[in-house]
């Protein structure tokens, strides 16, 4: 086979083998071989090395997509952690909660449909009703966080193992610890990034902040005593007195347990509260609901 | 690998480009779908609990 590119007249030809051969090899040809032969040797060498080179440039090229391709499938896996399971997460939450179709607290609603005056709730007097432990993956209670915002409602359920409940589900409750209304510490851990991130601004919650847990038919409402970050072991954060192993329920806690920092799992944000007061859900709503609190700088 | 793919794709050219983002397409959505939910539980970020 002759390449098209190959030159017709010897002194080109000369030239070109003086820039791709060995001077040395070019020397021994010129003075024992007929110049048509050399030029045929010449052309065997080019097509040996061309070969050689296009097998190299098929596996760099090979290996370079596969690269490529591992790049995307990354740059892919990130969109879908911390884009994708917070729309998906957000929307299954939301469903859930409108499909739990709880009885609404009373509204005092004009003509126009605008709420005018809810009826606020006053501390009712005696132990809190305890909430029964429910099946796994259960969803028992809402959470509102008005720290996080008006609009924060999110769905507890039972359970804390990633795949079946905190993921899928929001909000999950440690099983074997108290349920609202039970003395001991109602410990519940969620994600502050992705699938819905429920726990995102945890970190903004300041002593004093009202966490409020609905279920069917009561409020309870918490205050934050302490907030703290600790070791992914401390189990003790979610003992019944909270911070003291070892030692039997005195009081009505409320324990939030998520990652800290953001996108590690080297340490846990810790939130502590307690019991402030709890009332009946239908004789309004807790005056903390109606108020967003106040700016912290 | 993507010089094979074109060569074997069939039709001109604007139909290639069709048949290869709907390629493309459903390779994302089966990872998102059903890979990446897979692999989520073993990266080391996300874990919330304590114990």
């Amino acid at each position: 086979m002759v390449d098209e590119d190959e030159p017709p007249r010897p002194e080109d030809e000369s030239a070109r083998l003086e820039d791709e051969s060995p001077p040395e090899e070019d020397e021994s040809l010129s003075e024992e071989e007929g110049p048509l032969q050399r030029r045929r040797e010449t052309q065997r060498k080019k097509a040996k090395t061309r070969t050689r080179r296009n097998a190299l440039a098929n596996v760099l090229g090979f290996l370079g997509e596969i690269l490529i391709t591992a790049g995307v499938f990354v740059a892919l896996f990130l969109v879908w952690q911390l884009w994708w399971t917070d729309i998906e997460g957000n929307a299954e939450q939301e469903r859930i909660v409108a499909e739990l179709a709880w009885e609404e607290p009373p509204v005092a609603v004009s003509a126009m449909g605008e709420a005018l005056d809810k009826p606020v709730l006053q501390p009712a007097i005696g132990d809190p009703p305890v909430e029964p432990e429910p099946e796994l993956r259960e969803t028992f209670a809402v959470m509102y966080i008005p720290r996080f915002g008006p609009d924060y409602i999110r769905p507890i359920s039972e359970g804390t193992d990633r795949p079946t409940v905190l993921d899928p589900l929001g909000i999950g409750h440690y099983v074997d610890t108290a349920m609202p209304g039970e003395l001991g510490n109602f410990s519940v851990a969620g994600h502050r990034t992705t699938y819905g991130k429920p726990f995102n601004q945890i970190a903004d919650l300041q002593v004093g902040d009202a966490l409020i847990v609905r279920t069917d038919m009561v409020w309870y409402v918490y205050q934050v005593t302490e907030y703290l970050i600790v070791d992914p072991h401390q189990m003790e954060v979610i003992a019944p007195v909270p911070g003291h192993e070892g030692r039997s329920a005195d009081g009505f806690y409320i324990t939030l347990t998520s990652c800290h920092p953001m996108f590690s799992a080297a340490e846990r944000y810790i939130v502590h509260g307690e019991l402030a007061y709890w009332g009946l859900v239908g004789m309004g709503v807790p005056a903390e609901l109606l108020e967003q609190p106040e700016e912290v700088p | 690998m993507y010089g094979w793919l074109w060569r074997h794709l069939p039709g001109p050219t604007w139909v290639r480009v069709i048949i290869a983002l709907i390629l493309l397409a459903a390779i994302t959505a089966a990872l998102f779908v059903w890979v990446f939910p897979e692999i989520s539980p073993y990266m080391p970020f996300n874990e919330t609990t304590v114990g």
